[in-house]
């Protein structure tokens, strides 16, 4: 058996790769992907401690984030859609100033 | 050892993955590479007995999830090319700083022996403990967390209403 130590530091990685890509692309959609990364390394996260204290509780938990990263999804890209219509653009450089 | 074979495989390509949807120019290759890191760590869900986590995470992440990304990106351009200069002053400097500081400070708790990745571990695993069924999930997700059950059902709603609200509102402006 892999000690979940290994799991929890491949997650520590995945999560660190997806801060990186948030404060380096200026892509809105990359940025958005980068999000999900991150979401996906706390499940591993997650499902490990759980397995590691014997508690169903930990996949509960992913399940709910899931959930709740699947509605994100769906409202996120829908902003994004609805900003690249009225500005032509995804770079979130263009988007500074908060106005329509 | 099965297990060890398996992580080190899937641990690599997700990585690999990781670093794709980092470092590609184009958007496809960076949804190309989220599909494979979400594949590759369903596959360690399903070594870790989270057999309903992981077939969630097919259908829902790389199934519907990435294909609204692909759909998306086809809709917005695949060839909408990102200016790579860099508009904030020394970002890439305080990244790079903040990166390597952060690598320091792991490298320093890692080295000083006594931090444990889970301080509550129990001090041996029970595979039937956390055999992640349809049922041994449901049971918790019906009892002990139906009121937070009963919130993600609202949150779904007013997602997909506000979903709707977002796509609609141009055509009735313009």
């Amino acid at each position: 058996m892999v000690a979940s130590g290994w799991y929890m530091g491949l997650a520590a990685a995945l999560f660190t790769i997806g801060a990186l890509g948030i404060l380096l692309r200026r892509n809105a959609l990359v940025m958005f992907m980068c999000i999900e990364l991150m979401l996906n390394a706390v499940n591993l996260t997650l499902i490990s401690a759980g397995r590691a204290m014997n508690d169903i509780n930990g996949q509960v938990a992913v399940f709910f984030i899931l959930v709740v990263a699947a509605a994100e999804v769906v409202v996120g890209l829908a902003i994004i859609v609805a900003i690249f219509r009225r500005r032509a653009t995804a770079s979130v450089d263009e988007l500074s100033e908060l106005k329509g | 050892m099965v297990e060890a074979v398996l992580f080190v495989l899937m641990a690599l390509g997700a990585l690999a993955g990781a670093v794709t949807v980092v470092v590609a120019r184009n958007t496809v290759y960076s949804a190309m590479g989220l599909l494979a890191t979400l594949f590759l760590v369903a596959v360690l869900y399903v070594v870790q007995l989270a057999h309903l986590v992981a077939a969630v995470q097919v259908i829902v992440y790389a199934g519907a999830v990435m294909t609204l990304f692909l759909f998306v990106i086809m809709l917005i351009g695949v060839d909408l090319s990102e200016d790579i200069d860099e508009r904030l002053p020394r970002q890439r400097l305080w990244v790079g700083g903040l990166a390597g500081l952060v690598i320091v400070l792991a490298g320093v708790v890692t080295l000083s022996g006594e931090f444990v990745w889970v301080p509550a571990a129990a001090s041996e695993t029970i595979a039937e403990a956390t055999n992640g069924t349809v049922q041994a999930i449901a049971e918790p997700l019906f009892t002990e967390w139906i009121l937070a059950f009963e919130a993600t059902a609202l949150l779904l709603t007013i997602a997909a209403a506000g979903a709707i609200a977002l796509a609609h509102f141009r055509r009735v402006r313009v």
